[in-house]
């Protein structure tokens, strides 16, 4: 046996206060009228530190320094000097990647070859990508002279917490406005060393503002008059609320939501190639994503001989501490979310559906969950149904590319699918019919930013990614 | 074993004895998508492997080299260092391991012989008019029974890649069936010169082919082309052996040949083996790596986990 030594990323690379303010206007204040929250490694338990929990009064103090910035500093600066400052940020993230990607590993508990080879190289990409934009917004597409919205009220999950971020804030400077995130209270750590690292690259005050907290923080932001754009990722139960909360008013709005992707296998495909796509579709961060592929529908003729390729690979996969080089399946984010996950993974066994998960030892302490898939899953079942944001996969059978295609629509989401075939035509054909904001073929989970991503139905409305992510911070 | 196994079974036995039969089973194997296949080589490429385990990979890797010399100059005397340097790799360490056979051309063969006699290591020799394997079917048979009575007890044979380009599966099949019976009990690796080959989905079906004809090894390279072994390459070839025991119960080994220099690279070669096909092909009879320069580099990597410091190239044996 060639057993692999432990290989644990130092995580002395980072120093981790005890605890953090609201970065507000330009520097780390005190919540003048909330109380504070800790947030927790996962993996271990263990307290990482003290985060301020920001109240209406937080929030209100700044969207003031947001919209101060917007007016004296950002909105009069041109696009080029607003370039400027969107590639010292990136090439600050991009030298201190360690840092932020073992942060992000400790603190969300997604395996640090992730954070390492995914996260934090694209959420650098995704600044270099939006400061080449900034002084040349006359050529988006968007009219001779687009003007920024003003302030945006960002509101983030936890699955990405600092790709996110870049998601959100990258394209809303380049085009000019200034913002106030709010991260998810259990992964707010990235936010705050991103907080530190526009100091560092003297980005003016109140152009970035972060105010930590939970649900009521949210809502406060969201809610606030003196935003004119609120951006939002997350579940589609907030999404609802988010929508009816701004609905009547000026406010611009961009939802990112739930998904239940259909990642399809023809009888033709590369059977090798699409068993890694299938675990990659589901298992990368813990299948914490909103457009993972949770659901595999796979040609009938095929599905033992991909089922059994896939049940060994599966045994490969190495669950564990998310700091060592080795692991690929990292802890499960919070307490509630394993709850919940147990609680779907229960109702697919319950309603008749077979699990199934490889021999694999789970830590005592964190929140864990065995890489799961169920089989003969039909459309009635919960699992087939409802986002489970876990390591578990529903498989279902088809017949045709007809049927694969009324099935993988059959939901009240759209986010993203998969298909994997070695015909061109069909892939076309799948394309062209699938409901879905992203397809990939022969792929699965890739990102670029030059790629607009979002979703259909309850999946959310606007695109984030390409040039297409400018026009929701646009006036247009 | 089930019943549809069985007759399964017997069934590819009775392949090669149609061109048409060949073809069908050969094209009818899943496609191998290339970005996808790279993409895998290259996070199995990521693993970590330290102390411990490095130390295991490193003793491993040295058991499975082919240590090779394949130079028009080669001579008596320097064939005759490299079999001593493949007995004893490390002269300060008698607890290195010996390396798993010496690789050279059938004339040099009966020199190395007399160096490994009883040793432990294999004896392989190229044959079948190496590189090219362009002469007539009964010269490249000659040069393998040649090398057998040598001493060889390993051949590498190079598959006939104008007739499988060609579409002439049947032609490079009989070809393999008769080496491997001029092999008599020799073993026989199956050169494929993926290189030449060009897409991953001829590599796949060469390998099945390889298999079917009853070759004991396939193996990427000759190391005399530009494009010798890759991690894609012997990703997709280890995927073949996976699924040829699977089909038939017979395992066969896979050889990555030219191009692997370091240490490192040999791990990612051992990860690749280990989550691939698993833990049964983690041995020399199983996996060999056909290299010349890797086997001093590993030796340095060894040396340095022992002692904590690394000694410069003089103090390793050249060949």
């Amino acid at each position: 046996m060639f057993e692999y030594a432990p290989a644990p990323e130092s995580r002395s690379v980072v120093d981790i206060k005890p605890s953090y303010g609201l970065f507000i206007d330009g520097e780390f204040v005190d919540p003048t009228d909330g109380g504070t929250f800790k947030s927790v490694n996962p993996a271990s338990e263990e307290v990482l530190a003290e985060v301020a929990e920001g109240g209406a009064g937080d929030v209100d103090r700044a969207v003031r320094a947001a919209r101060a910035a917007y007016e004296k500093v950002w909105g009069p600066m041109p696009g080029r000097d607003r370039a400027k400052y969107l590639f010292r940020i990136a090439r600050i993230i991009q030298e201190r990647s360690r840092e932020l990607a073992v942060l992000e590993s400790l603190d969300n508990g997604k395996p640090i070859k992730e954070s390492r080879d995914v996260d934090v190289p694209l959420v650098a990409a995704h600044f270099f990508y939006y400061a080449g934009w900034a002084d040349k917004l006359p050529y988006a597409g968007f009219g001779p002279d687009p003007k920024p919205l003003g302030v945006a009220a960002q509101v983030i999950p936890w699955n990405f917490p600092l790709l996110m971020l870049a998601w959100k804030i990258a394209p809303a400077l380049a085009a000019g406005n200034t913002v106030v995130l709010k991260p998810a209270e259990t992964t707010p750590l990235t936010a705050l060393l991103f907080a530190e690292i526009c100091q560092q690259a003297d980005l003016p005050a109140g152009v970035v503002n972060i105010v930590t907290g939970a649900g009521d923080t949210g809502r406060a932001l969201v809610e606030h008059p003196g935003v004119d754009k609120v951006a939002f990722t997350g579940s589609t139960e907030v999404g609802k609320a988010i929508a009816r909360a701004v609905a009547g008013t000026r406010k611009k709005v961009t939802l990112e939501l739930g998904g239940k992707a259909a990642n399809i296998v023809f009888d033709d495909a590369p059977v090798d190639q699409a068993v890694e796509g299938i675990v990659n579709g589901i298992f990368f961060n813990q299948g914490h994503v909103c457009c993972a592929g949770s659901r595999l529908l796979i040609q009938e003729s095929v599905a033992d001989r991909v089922l059994e390729s896939l049940k060994r690979r599966m045994a490969q996969l190495r669950v564990g501490d998310p700091l060592d080089k080795n692991t690929d399946i990292g802890a499960i984010n919070s307490a509630a979310q394993l709850a919940r996950i147990k609680e779907l993974s229960d109702a697919g066994s319950a309603e008749g559906a077979e699990r199934w998960s490889p021999p694999c030892e789970l830590p005592d302490r964190g929140f864990w969950f065995a890489p799961t898939i169920f089989t003969g899953v039909t459309q009635a079942h919960r699992i087939a149904r409802e986002e489970i944001f876990g390591p578990v996969l529903s498989v279902l059978t088809f017949r045709t590319p007809a049927e694969a295609v009324e099935k993988a629509n059959n939901t009240p989401y759209g986010l993203s699918a998969g298909i994997w075939t070695d015909k061109g035509s069909r892939i076309l054909w799948m394309a062209d019919r699938l409901r879905a904001g992203v397809v990939w073929a022969n792929t699965f989970n890739k990102f670029d930013p030059t790629s607009p991503f979002g979703g259909y139905k309850e999946s959310g409305y606007g695109r984030e990614g390409g040039r297409h992510g400018l026009e929701g911070y646009l006036n247009v | 074993m089930t019943a549809t196994a069985t007759s399964a079974r017997s069934d590819l036995s009775e392949l090669g004895r149609s061109e048409t039969a060949l073809r069908t089973f050969l094209h009818g194997l899943p496609g191998v998508d290339q970005v996808g296949a790279e993409q895998r080589a290259a996070q199995l490429g990521t693993r970590s492997i330290k102390t411990t385990a490095k130390a295991q990979a490193i003793d491993l890797a040295i058991r499975m080299v082919d240590l090779t010399t394949l130079e028009g100059a080669d001579t008596p005397g320097k064939v005759r260092a490299l079999a001593a340097k493949a007995l004893r790799p490390d002269p300060a360490d008698p607890s290195c391991p010996h390396v798993g056979a010496v690789c050279v051309y059938p004339s040099m063969v009966p020199h190395v012989a007399e160096v490994l006699r009883g040793s432990g290591v294999h004896l392989a020799s190229v044959a079948t008019a190496f590189p090219s394997g362009q002469a007539p079917l009964e010269v490249k048979l000659a040069d393998t029974r040649a090398a057998v009575e040598a001493g060889a007890d390993e051949i590498d044979m190079v598959i006939n890649r104008g007739a499988f380009l060609a579409g002439r599966y049947k032609e490079v099949y009989d070809e393999i069936v008769a080496t491997k019976e001029a092999c008599g009990d020799a073993h026989l690796k199956v050169i494929l010169e993926t290189g030449e080959l060009a897409t991953y989905d001829n590599v796949r079906r060469a390998s099945w082919l390889a298999m079917l004809a009853g070759g004991d090894f396939v193996k990427t390279s000759t190391g005399k082309v530009p494009v010798a072994a890759t991690p894609p390459v012997t990703l997709v070839m280890l995927e073949a052996v996976r699924d040829f025991r699977a089909a038939t119960g017979r395992q066969v080994g896979v050889k990555p040949a030219g191009g692997i220099r370091t240490s490192k690279d040999a791990i990612k070669y051992l990860v690749m083996v280990n989550e691939t096909v698993g833990p049964d092909w983690l041995d020399p009879d199983w996996f060999r790596f056909g290299a010349s320069t890797l086997l001093n580099d590993l030796l340095m990597q060894r040396t340095k986990l022992k002692t904590g410091v690394y000694s410069g190239p003089d103090y390793f044996t050249l060949d």
